[in-house]
């Protein structure tokens, strides 16, 4: 559908990238149809946060209009709750999303990764330590999960962040765990064993580079759902103090006047469906060609969310 | 499902086995449901203790934690008597685990009513909202999923293809909102843009107020549904017996019903399982839009007034509801898929 222009012949495709082989496949999911278009909707959200704060026409905490006042020529998407300007609000409101999800997902990958790696490998008591924690874990659900810890910890922004962080561990453990399992029993991993590698060096040097994979999938989806719960969390009124504005708490605060002003929640909300529509297509498309064959849908983005009793 | 004991004395010949291995072998798939249910409530054992220590014991003093800055010590004194701090850990968490299951469960910090009085209603309302929109969830996306794989690649598998990818990343509350804005402010008032209840009243009483909650959730959860059903109903569809009843001139739609369906709804149970785990999360969110008087909005306003009792009380049925659901799941799939039963 989309017009895509042919490289010139001449250029030598065929060069093997052995370093960044992530990148290229990064780089080839973007060259799908349905990557360009995810990553278009992603790209075009951030861009909106990044460059928002730098050319909003108003303070975002300044009153400078009625409230829930009509779209007008000075104020193209009109006022919100209490007069301040929502175009402003809007372009100043979506940062602070995007770094504590970024950083939410990078915490729960990480620290489900490592989890899910040593199970594997090491097996044993370590295995059941960790695989029963994760059960524990995912007998509640994630925003439950995030609500528990935030209730008990307080609404500070970086407790959101590995509250949220922590409810995608357990996932992102068991998947990789599966992964592991079946590559520690591969030949170059026994030879390198055989040699006296210590274990953490083998799962450094020789599982995680053979888990780029799943892991990009993994941290595609857990970007996804991050933002969800983010959102989520934002709408419910935890997140950063009031008057700062951030595109979930702005729908809880004006949709009581969605019938005078809807733009005021429509265009953050619209916003969050893009980004996370955005992210998720692409992720979609990283699957494609990192996995080579079309996922399964109960393997679909968020599903494994879900604890899938089969899958320990 | 880790070690299966059961087939660890079958290789040995001549010895006796004692009644309970041999119970095993003879009921593998009783032994299998017995050793889930075990690991389930072993599993929530865990969880209130997790439940119970994370909000009584970690930030200090859960007193300390209600009262913030309006603490004094006589008010400390009094609150750390009537939430049985000032006893031993193991007693604390007796008296509150022998309070789960007598419903004698204190009185709320927020406004001193009883906990489980509160709880109650709003656990039924919740329950009729989560087995509602799961229900019609269900039927709609496997029925959505058979005729996107009985036109696979038509135009209908495109539109419902794309659909699916696109609603499965969306918040709740954004589809909520859309909703509201479509049906019942900005764009038509077709319906009631809050579910509030009376007090005294259930959701059945007013049945409008449920259908955009529902609607929502349903709208959330199909897209599953449908991915999982349209795959299935593929392979049922490609599959050798399916082949032989079209040779053997069976009419297409006894192919369909009798003969594709029942094998392509088996593994799409499990994931109507998961997705009703997936409505015990997703009500927090949708009830907390629609002011729909159920536990998950109970939880927001619980946590947002540190109400320590009551997050406890609806985190522990919220939990179980996880686990029991889970256990159901692989049982239901286990039954499902004989080749599954067999043991390891």
């Amino acid at each position: 559908m989309a017009a895509t222009t042919l490289p010139a012949p001449t250029r030598r495709r065929t060069k093997k990238p052995p370093r960044h082989q992530w990148l290229a496949t990064l780089g080839a999911a973007a060259r799908t149809r349905r990557g360009a278009i995810g990553l278009g909707l992603a790209g075009f959200v951030v861009l909106v946060a990044v460059i928002g704060p730098s050319v909003e026409p108003y303070s975002s905490t300044a009153f400078v209009t009625t409230p829930f006042s009509q779209p007008t020529g000075q104020f193209l998407l009109g006022g919100d709750t209490l007069g301040r300007d929502v175009l402003s609000r809007v372009l100043d409101g979506g940062w602070v999303l995007l770094i504590m999800a970024a950083c939410a997902t990078a915490f729960g990958v990480i620290v489900g990764a490592t989890a899910g790696i040593s199970a594997a490998y090491l097996r044993g008591k370590v295995d059941g330590i960790i695989m029963r924690t994760v059960d524990v874990i995912l007998a509640f659900p994630s925003l439950v999960f995030a609500l528990l810890l935030v209730s008990i910890l307080g609404p500070k922004l970086w407790l959101i962040v590995l509250a949220v962080g922590f409810t995608h561990a357990p996932a992102v453990a068991r998947v990789l765990r599966s992964a592991t399992l079946d590559i520690s029993e591969r030949d170059y991993v026994k030879a390198v064993e055989l040699q006296g590698v210590k274990p953490s060096k083998v799962m450094r040097s020789e599982i995680l580079p053979n888990l780029i994979s799943p892991l990009m999938v993994e941290t595609g989806l857990r970007l996804t759902w991050s933002i969800v719960l983010m959102a989520g969390l934002n709408f419910l009124g935890f997140g950063q103090p009031p008057p700062t504005p951030n595109w979930g708490y702005m729908i809880q605060e004006n949709r009581i006047g969605l019938s005078s002003n809807p733009w005021a929640v429509i265009v953050p909300a619209a916003l969050i469906a893009l980004l996370t529509i955005g992210t998720n297509t692409y992720t979609d498309a990283v699957a494609r060609v990192a996995i080579g064959v079309e996922r399964k849908p109960e393997q679909a983005a968020l599903i494994d969310e879900l604890p899938i009793g089969q899958a320990a | 499902m880790a070690a299966q004991p059961a087939v660890v004395g079958a290789s040995v010949p001549g010895t006796t086995l004692p009644r309970m291995d041999r119970w095993k072998m003879d009921h593998p798939l009783g032994a299998l449901v017995v050793w889930r249910a075990a690991l389930g409530i072993v599993t929530l054992f865990v969880v209130s203790i997790v439940i119970f220590l994370a909000t009584e014991v970690l930030p200090g003093n859960a007193a300390y934690a209600v009262l913030g800055h309006t603490a004094t010590p006589q008010r400390l004194h009094a609150l750390e008597i009537q939430l049985h701090l000032n006893r031993g850990l193991f007693d604390q968490y007796w008296v509150w685990l022998s309070g789960l299951f007598t419903g004698k469960l204190g009185n709320s910090l927020a406004n001193g009513d009883p906990v489980w009085g509160q709880v109650a209603p709003r656990l039924v309302n919740s329950a009729v909202l989560v087995f509602i929109s799961g229900f019609v969830g269900s039927i709609v996306g496997v029925v959505l999923g058979a005729i996107a794989a009985l036109r696979k690649d038509g135009w209908f598998d495109h539109i419902t293809s794309v659909f699916s990818l696109a609603v499965t990343s969306l918040p709740e509350f954004v589809v909520a909102i859309a909703l509201i804005i479509l049906f019942a402010t900005v764009v038509s008032h077709l319906l009631p843009a809050v579910s509030l209840l009376p007090p005294g009243t259930y959701a059945w009483d007013d049945p409008k107020l449920l259908i955009l909650p529902a609607a929502t959730l349903v709208i959330v959860i199909v897209p599953y549904i449908h991915r999982m059903m349209r795959a299935a109903m593929i392979e049922a569809l490609e599959s050798d017996y399916v082949e032989m009843a079209r040779l053997k001139g069976v009419p297409q739609w006894r192919i369909v019903l009798v003969h594709a369906l029942p094998n392509a709804i088996a593994p799409t149970i499990q994931v109507i399982g998961l997705n009703y785990l997936y409505l015990a999360g997703g009500i927090v969110i949708v009830e907390d839009v629609f002011n729909y008087p159920g536990i998950g909005q109970g939880l927001v306003n619980a946590v947002s007034d540190r109400d320590i009792p009551t997050i406890q009380v609806i985190v522990v049925i919220l939990a179980a509801f996880y686990v029991f659901m889970n256990i159901l799941t692989d049982v239901v799939a286990l039954l499902a898929t004989p080749r599954r039963r067999i043991v390891r």
